[in-house]
């Protein structure tokens, strides 16, 4: 019995140093991925198509999907915000909560998960497939560098467009409020502006941005990583696809904890700006 | 374990004015690091030969294949291509030594969002920087009439052709740098036979139309091996049991190849 135990406890404890020793391999060898593939881009030949057409697949066509997000994100948390600051008769605040939360939250937010599972799920799927036709393989014994012909881009393109994507959907989310606002409700549109005017200054947007580009880049290596190391025919494309879709989104939200408590508030502290 | 038995007057390395052009000295290939799927494979390949590499399914012949383009790193041994150890090349290095390379793979590997002209295209566009896209359009066209693709299909994408014409345009693909090795991985598995007899005169006729073209086929079928291949390698257990000519092998006393044979040329 106390055998039995002793040996149960040894399986776990494995498991667990297994497990665990697993994870942190993974996240080194996606780190190296990410780190590899960057420098390339910057090594000839320079793929400036390739990046165009990788941001024109993730930045112009999410634009439709951001902005639709972000203009009922915007009528239903300024609608919430509403009924709140109702009661304690502060409607006029509601504009300015809505901008800030939009610009330094749910704009970079809601716009990493959008992209990340439209356009990081179609990376992983594209390379994956391209790994189990052979593509990738023919592309390297073509003298190919796949990374830098088939990662680098993808990388690059999802840093540049993500913070322009926030961007729109900071923008709609503000119309959004406003319609409910002036249109719906009827509150006063110069104090809804005047407001939003008071309380929002460039840094938060410029915050949102930033975070918005390093969930970019994150979003962007975990899908390729997943994508080029596809094995196992199409159960193995759609595992591949699974795992960056999920790893992403759930990096996504974590990430954001970290950047606004650890990162930009260590960078505002240094820089002496009070928050 | 059964050691490679090579002919005299078939092996390649008793002929010293013979260049070699593929030489594996003990190569071994562990992923686990407890079972060698290539387990001290030993050949050399002639210059301007065509040589077939036949197994059983799981004797190490497509692990060997990707040891030579250079995908894989061996757990030991030794690698010569074109006199080079490409065991000591940096993957810098390696990518631009796969210039010397041609590869069919058993799908064709084309790519999908490309069209047949742009896939044969694409080689150049990557190494022969110095063409203007008009000569690159003459070459490619040119390949592919080679391989016999009429003009009326270079504009469709590969999901709009037949496997047959995946396998030419492939093949066109493979040349279009003018290697000096032209790699077929299973280049007629899961085809039919008339289809199958179509690639192996392909392969036959691309291989003599380029003097001093070695070309290396990775298959199954052991008709096709014999009918055209000058030298025939039959792997097994990670290892290489027979290396000779065609005619090596239906003299040969070794049961696993006789076995190997006779089933094979029943069946075919």
């Amino acid at each position: 019995m106390i055998q039995q135990m002793a040996r149960m406890i040894d399986e776990i404890w494995d498991s667990v140093v297994g497990g665990t020793k697993n994870w942190i391999r993974e996240i080194g060898d996606i780190a190296m991925f990410g780190w590899s593939s960057l420098c390339l881009s910057f090594t000839k030949p320079f793929r400036y198509v390739e990046i165009l057409k990788h941001m024109e697949f993730v930045g112009n066509q999410s634009v439709f999907i951001v902005a639709l997000t972000a203009l009922f994100t915007g009528l239903a948390l300024s609608f919430q915000l509403f009924l709140g600051f109702k009661m304690f008769n502060a409607v006029n605040m509601v504009g300015p909560t809505v901008a800030l939360g939009i610009a330094r939250e749910l704009g970079p937010v809601l716009t990493g998960l959008i992209v990340s599972a439209r356009a990081g799920g179609a990376m992983a799927a594209r390379l994956g497939t391209m790994r189990v036709n052979e593509q990738i393989d023919a592309l390297d014994v073509m003298g190919v560098n796949t990374k830098q012909y088939l990662v680098a881009p993808r990388i690059i393109a999802a840093v540049i467009c993500m913070p322009l994507l926030t961007a729109i959907f900071d923008f709609v989310a503000m119309m959004g409020s406003y319609l409910l606002c002036v249109k719906l409700v009827e509150l006063d549109e110069a104090v809804f502006w005047d407001r939003v005017q008071q309380m929002i200054q460039v840094r938060f947007i410029n915050e949102g941005l930033f975070k918005a580009a390093v969930f970019g880049l994150f979003f962007a290596v975990i899908c390729t990583y997943r994508g080029f190391n596809t094995t196992g025919g199409a159960k193995g494309v759609g595992d591949a696809t699974n795992k960056g879709v999920v790893t992403s989104m759930v990096m996504v939200i974590i990430l954001d904890y970290f950047l606004t408590n650890v990162f930009i508030r260590t960078f505002y502290h240094l820089i002496g700006i009070q928050q | 374990m059964m050691e490679a038995k090579t002919d005299s007057k078939s092996d390649p390395k008793s002929d010293p004015k013979q260049e070699i052009a593929i030489k594996l000295t003990d190569l071994k290939k562990t992923f686990d690091g407890k079972e060698y799927i290539v387990n001290g494979m030993n050949f050399a390949i002639p210059k301007g030969s065509l040589t077939a590499v036949i197994g059983f399914s799981g004797t190490g012949k497509s692990v060997m294949l990707k040891h030579i383009l250079g995908l894989y790193r061996p757990t030991s041994g030794k690698i010569e291509v074109l006199g080079q150890d490409i065991t000591l090349l940096n993957d810098r290095k390696m990518t631009e030594f796969r210039k010397k390379f041609g590869v069919l793979f058993q799908g064709a590997a084309l790519f999908d969002d490309m069209t047949v002209l742009e896939n044969v295209c694409f080689p150049l566009s990557e190494h022969r920087r110095e063409l203007s896209e008009k000569e690159m359009m003459e070459i490619a066209s040119k390949k592919l009439v080679q391989v016999g693709l009429e003009q009326k299909h270079f504009q469709k994408l590969p999901s709009q052709i037949s496997g047959g014409m995946q396998k030419r345009t492939g093949l066109a693909r493979a040349l279009a740098l003018d290697p000096e090795i032209l790699f077929y991985d299973e280049p007629t598995t899961g085809l039919d036979p008339i289809l199958t007899e179509m690639v192996d005169n392909l392969i036959l006729e691309t291989h003599k139309h380029r003097a001093g073209l070695t070309s290396v086929m990775v298959s199954h079928d052991l008709e096709a091996a014999f009918r055209i291949a000058d030298y025939v390698a039959m792997l097994d257990a990670g290892k290489v049991l027979l290396f000779g000519t065609p005619e090596d092998f239906f003299k040969t006393e070794i049961p696993l190849v006789k076995k190997f044979v006779d089933k094979g040329m029943k069946r075919s």
